[in-house]
């Protein structure tokens, strides 16, 4: 698939000489949902700010739909929707004359139609006179999200757009986020909500201390670093494990009725033959099994700890 | 160009005038209306002419030229400060725009603004002094410099100002004292020599002058002293906004 944005030996050290990023690549693809995932200071807002023209990078080449970021600005910007994390909006002004105002910006010719249907698709459309300071936190986070529209974009940057926002909003947002995506936008977003780039992200990037530490595709990463649980119920409660048991990594776990096993997906023995045979010959006697995939927050800690 | 921004920027810059009219237009118009009252109707009553105008006609011009400046300052460093201040500026910085483009949408409606009062104040004076203008060309000339000019001033403030303190400090300490002893009440002729000296190292005084002398054709300075001294500053303006907003000074890092 087509590259849309395409980051070379990127690196940002800002005037207090903080190096916020250090020879970042990235290819991000044409009509993907790409999450950057990074605790607080990694870097992720850096990275887009450069990609949007807010920051000026220090080293490297930043390109969008081929143009390059600085030469070209026109064009690259002119393709890019930007929704900031900060709530900052201009607390006065009416919701309809804010977003049509981004428009405008953008170089393009008024468009009642198209801002009518951005805010209708982002249930704004019985606030368009309200003004921004008697919104609540969730209905301005999706103004911001209609000013990026505003303009038509085939790229939208989304910096933690659920920072903040409580389950059921989020889960709105989600589904926000994948119908742009099926009408064929591409959605960049920053969070450190490990559940939200497991749940709507293609590829995944984790960013930590400025570097890019790993970029796969969602499934991938779980795939190839998840560990699994094998959790075994068992008939009769458990206060020790037998010493036939003790070379396997077991947890006695929902007071002694059920002991957890930590395996490797990827090695060629999981060793659930021999630990269930061992079990039998132990005299416990098993009432279920069940398995779990590693989560990807789990992946990430580990990664952002080995770092 | 983009001239869908410009526009954009330019009408909501007046939005914000029209939402905060009290404080844009008729706070401005109000306190120069006070001036009238107590130096041209009352005071002015008791002073003999001056140049062969009644003291209430002599000060419009300099009255004038106060509010141009102050709010010109005032309505572009604010107009560009309070985005950066709330956050809001990041769309300006990430949409397709040039400098140049920001700089003639931000200043070209903060000096439509000053204007607009400007004309209103005019207006206002024929209600309380009488009021002739010789040369209304020239004088809508400079009255169109002047607010063009101090635009630029007031959106170099606000472009470099990191909190309201630095907002306020060139207007209130360096330029409202300037104003004030730059010739807007009294003629130089009226100070002692020494004065008389210090006063030609203020520029408000060349400003005040060339104004004075398209209503009544007749000030302290030549008339073409007045207008390049403006003329001069305007590049010195337009240099400093392209240079700060060409590398990112208070906006970009």
């Amino acid at each position: 698939m087509q590259n849309v944005v395409s980051v070379k030996n990127l690196s940002k050290t800002y005037s207090n000489q903080f190096q916020a990023l250090n020879n970042i690549n990235l290819d991000i693809k044409q009509n993907e949902i790409f999450a950057l995932l990074g605790p607080n200071g990694a870097g992720k807002t850096t990275l887009i700010s450069i990609i949007c023209g807010i920051v000026t990078p220090s080293i490297g080449t930043v390109e969008v739909g081929k143009y390059d970021i600085i030469k070209d600005y026109r064009k690259t910007r002119s393709q890019i929707g930007l929704v900031p994390q900060e709530l900052t909006l201009e607390q006065f002004e009416i919701v309809y004359n804010n977003v049509s105002y981004t428009r405008g910006l953008y170089g393009k010719p008024p468009n009642p139609q198209h801002i009518e249907k951005i805010l209708k698709d982002l249930s704004l459309w019985d606030k368009k006179d309200s003004k921004i300071n008697e919104l609540s936190g969730g209905m301005k986070r999706r103004v911001l999200i209609a000013k990026a529209l505003s303009h038509e974009p085939s790229v939208l940057f989304l910096d933690e757009p659920t920072a903040g926002v409580d389950v059921e909003l989020r889960k709105d947002m989600w589904e926000v986020i994948k119908n742009l995506r099926n009408k064929g936008v591409t959605i960049i977003l920053t969070t450190h909500y490990i559940e939200e780039a497991e749940a709507i992200a293609d590829r995944v990037a984790v960013i930590n201390k400025g570097e890019m530490i790993i970029v796969d595709e969602t499934s991938n990463l779980i795939k190839s670093l998840g560990q699994k649980t094998l959790t075994i119920d068992l008939h009769e409660t458990v206060k020790t494990l037998p010493e036939s048991l003790k070379n396997y990594k077991l947890t006695i776990v929902n007071e002694g009725l059920s002991i957890d096993y930590q395996y490797d997906t990827q090695s060629k023995q999981t060793g659930i033959t021999s630990l269930l045979q061992d079990m039998k010959e132990a005299g416990l006697k098993l009432k279920d099994l069940n398995t779990e995939q590693s989560s990807l927050e789990k992946i990430f800690v580990e990664l952002v700890k080995e770092k | 160009m983009n001239f869908y921004a410009i526009r954009a920027i330019y009408f909501h810059e007046m939005d914000r005038m029209r939402r905060t009219l009290f404080q844009s237009v008729l706070s401005p118009v109000l306190s120069t209306s006070l001036y009238f009252i107590v130096f041209g109707s009352v005071i002015g009553g008791m002073i003999p002419q001056i140049e062969g105008v009644s003291y209430g006609s002599f000060i419009v011009p300099g009255l004038l030229m106060l509010t141009l400046l102050t709010q010109s300052i005032s309505n572009s460093s604010f107009g560009i400060f309070f985005p950066k201040f709330t956050g809001s500026i990041y769309e300006v910085l990430a949409a397709p725009i040039s400098s140049l483009e920001i700089i003639i949408g931000f200043v070209g409606a903060s000096a439509t603004k000053s204007l607009i009062v400007g004309v209103i104040i005019l207006i206002t004076a024929t209600f309380f002094v009488e009021l002739e203008i010789q040369y209304p060309l020239l004088m809508l000339f400079l009255l169109v410099l002047t607010c063009l000019t101090f635009s630029l001033f007031g959106f170099l403030i606000g472009l470099l100002s990191e909190n309201f303190e630095q907002l306020q400090v060139v207007p209130l300490i360096i330029v409202t004292p300037l104003v004030f002893l730059g010739g807007s009440l009294y003629t130089v002729e009226m100070l002692p020599e020494f004065w008389q000296n210090v006063t030609y190292f203020n520029p408000v005084l060349y400003l005040v002058n060339g104004m004075r002398w398209s209503f009544y054709g007749a000030s302290d300075i030549n008339i073409w002293v007045s207008v390049i001294s403006l003329v001069a500053f305007l590049s010195i303006c337009v240099a400093g906004v392209a240079i700060a907003i060409t590398k990112g000074y208070g906006t970009k890092e």
